[in-house]
């Protein structure tokens, strides 16, 4: 919405004018954009660079990991019970139609496995750690805090990048395989006291419909997944713009566009897990 | 002028030679060229905005230049590999405006952070040190387990000082260290500044707007004009000489500023921001 100061307001714009004017506004977002992405390869570039060159020192190390990973466990064990119990609600009335109750289990396992758990590790992480990765390192920068820590001679990216990264890397698979067992806990205990599914039966479909390599292809999502959420979180917060604002911006843009990336690599990592599954096993899916 | 026509250029400590500085369409440093010899305290004087700060930080190599080089004992800063930069980092204490301090780690974590870095030190030697350089700037043992949230303005500063000191710099840096500070705590940073001198030969840059702090620590004085109000073939640097010397110069702008007058300068604003098309 333009306002009184709005920076444009003043201009005068004829028509050819207005139309030079779209041509370069838009010019400039990509201009824009094509730098944030070259000052972002950088950034990751910077991060592997250190991450290969000096281990980070471990009280840097230990309370990222901490953060990362006990810290979350909490959260992300009770949204898998949820979702577990949510999905045996939804899918129930449309399988009980069909008389196919039993196969609830390998459904709701299935996608757990495959897809929720990792997606929704990894979206805890990008909401709970990921902003407020973003927020801490904004502040630090704003209030001169990295500039001291290169001042004495340490690197900010070796210092505050490096282990946040690991401790995302690492630990995300954990907190996936978290996410997979309180979901499987979840959908279970639902689908036997309230739904009453025979017990025999669901564990039977889930062990005929859920492969390894399907906890397999949901761990590989997650450490991607992971990677990106470090990556974005600690990019926006380390090109902080001054001010609150400037902070809260970093910090929803952290999440913003960590969930974007989970969501784009889901579909690129779904394609290709895919086709490795069906270069190693060519039958195809097991019982389907 | 204090340079004088027999001073060698490895008597220089730093050498600032042709720096230019540009941020996006601002140009705030125009071809400053400065040398300053080991042992002197320089004063950075000028108004708000005129490149002061980032002239300091373009020294200890946190900015990069647009143009121009600058050399810290005889090395030039901005060609260094990361390796050789934290370590010359090392002879540098730089004290922070906001003091600039971790605030998720105590005070004691805070003025121990250098020596860490440095990995040579027991943990004994570390506190003996850290308790030593927090007598000096007059804080007590107790402040030691506290945040930087829970301390004063002033006692920030003084643990920004402590932190700087600890590694014993053969350089420091202060950036408007009184700004915000009453006028007792102002004269106390301004005699932490002159002790920490006399106790070591320690080479100082100081930037401020505090005339009070400028005639106290100063050797030299430099001031500096911002960048858009020169004349294209005016040097940026429109003050360079004594305490003395300074309240003798004769040009307009600078006694305007040592005496604090606004003079025609709230005209010239009005236009600018006229011009600016606000």
């Amino acid at each position: 919405m333009s306002t009184v100061f709005d920076k444009n307001s003043n201009r005068n714009r004829s028509e050819h004018g207005m139309f030079f004017n779209w041509v370069a506004d838009r010019g400039g977002v990509v201009i824009d954009s094509l730098i944030a992405l070259g000052s972002f390869s950088l950034f990751v570039w910077e991060t592997v660079v250190w991450m290969f060159t000096r281990l980070p020192r471990s009280e840097t190390v230990w309370p990222n990991f901490y953060r990362v990973g006990v810290s979350s466990l909490p959260v992300v064990a009770l949204t898998g019970t949820f979702i577990g119990m949510v999905l045996a609600v939804q899918s129930y009335f449309q399988f009980s139609q069909f008389g196919l109750e039993t196969r609830l289990g390998g459904v709701i396992n299935m996608t757990l496995v495959r897809e929720l758990g990792p997606v929704l590790a990894a979206t805890m992480l990008a909401g709970r750690v990921g902003s407020a990765m973003a927020a801490e390192l904004g502040t630090m920068r704003i209030t001169n805090q990295i500039d001291a820590l290169s001042a004495m001679g340490a690197h900010p990216i070796r210092y505050l990048i490096v282990p946040r990264f690991l401790a995302c890397f690492f630990l995300i698979p954990i907190l996936t395989v978290m996410a997979d067992f309180m979901g499987l806990a979840g959908g279970f205990f639902y689908c036997n006291l309230v739904l009453d599914i025979d017990v025999h039966h669901y564990w039977d479909n889930s062990a005929q419909f859920v492969t390894n390599f399907d906890l397999f292809s949901g761990l590989v999502k997650s450490v991607f997944f992971g990677s990106a959420i470090a990556m974005v979180s600690c990019y926006q917060g380390f090109n902080c713009k001054a001010g609150a604002e400037g902070v809260g911006h970093a910090s929803t843009s952290s999440f913003v566009f960590s969930f974007v990336a989970i969501l784009v690599l889901d579909l690129f990592l779904g394609i290709g897990m895919d086709s490795i599954y069906f270069a190693m096993y060519p039958e195809g899916f097991g019982g389907i | 002028m204090i340079e004088t026509f027999f001073q060698q250029e490895e008597d220089y400590l730093v050498q600032v030679k042709n720096l230019t500085r540009v941020f996006g369409n601002q140009r705030v440093l125009r071809d400053i060229t400065l040398n300053i010899p080991a042992g002197q305290t320089l004063v950075l004087l000028g108004e708000s905005g005129c490149g002061k700060t980032v002239l300091m930080k373009s020294i200890i190599g946190l900015i990069r230049p647009t143009k121009g080089q600058v050399l810290f004992d005889g090395n030039d800063i901005n060609r260094l590999n990361q390796r050789q930069i934290s370590k010359i980092r090392t002879r540098f204490g730089f004290v922070f405006q906001n003091a600039a301090l971790f605030d998720s780690m105590t005070i004691g974590q805070n003025v121990a952070f250098p020596l860490r870095q440095v990995g040579r030190y027991s943990n004994d030697q570390i506190r003996e040190m850290v308790l030593s350089r927090l007598s000096e700037v007059g804080l007590p043992d107790s402040v030691v387990y506290k945040k930087p949230a829970e301390l004063s303005g002033g006692m920030q500063k003084r643990v920004g000082l402590a932190r700087a000191l600890v590694m014993n710099p053969e350089i420091i840096m202060y950036d408007e260290p009184t700004t915000g500070l009453d006028p007792i705590m102002s004269d106390v940073i301004n005699e932490l500044i002159l002790r920490t001198r006399i106790r070591n030969p320690v080479t100082s840059i100081v930037v401020t707007h505090d005339m009070n702090t400028a005639k106290k620590v100063a050797d030299r004085i430099v001031m500096l004009m911002p960048e858009p109000r020169l004349d294209p073939n005016e040097s940026q640097i429109i003050f360079d000489g004594t305490v003395a010397e300074l309240e003798q110069c004769r040009d307009r702008r600078v006694q305007q500023f040592i005496n604090g007058e606004a003079g025609e300068r709230l005209m010239e604003l009005r236009g600018e921001a006229t011009g600016a098309g606000y």
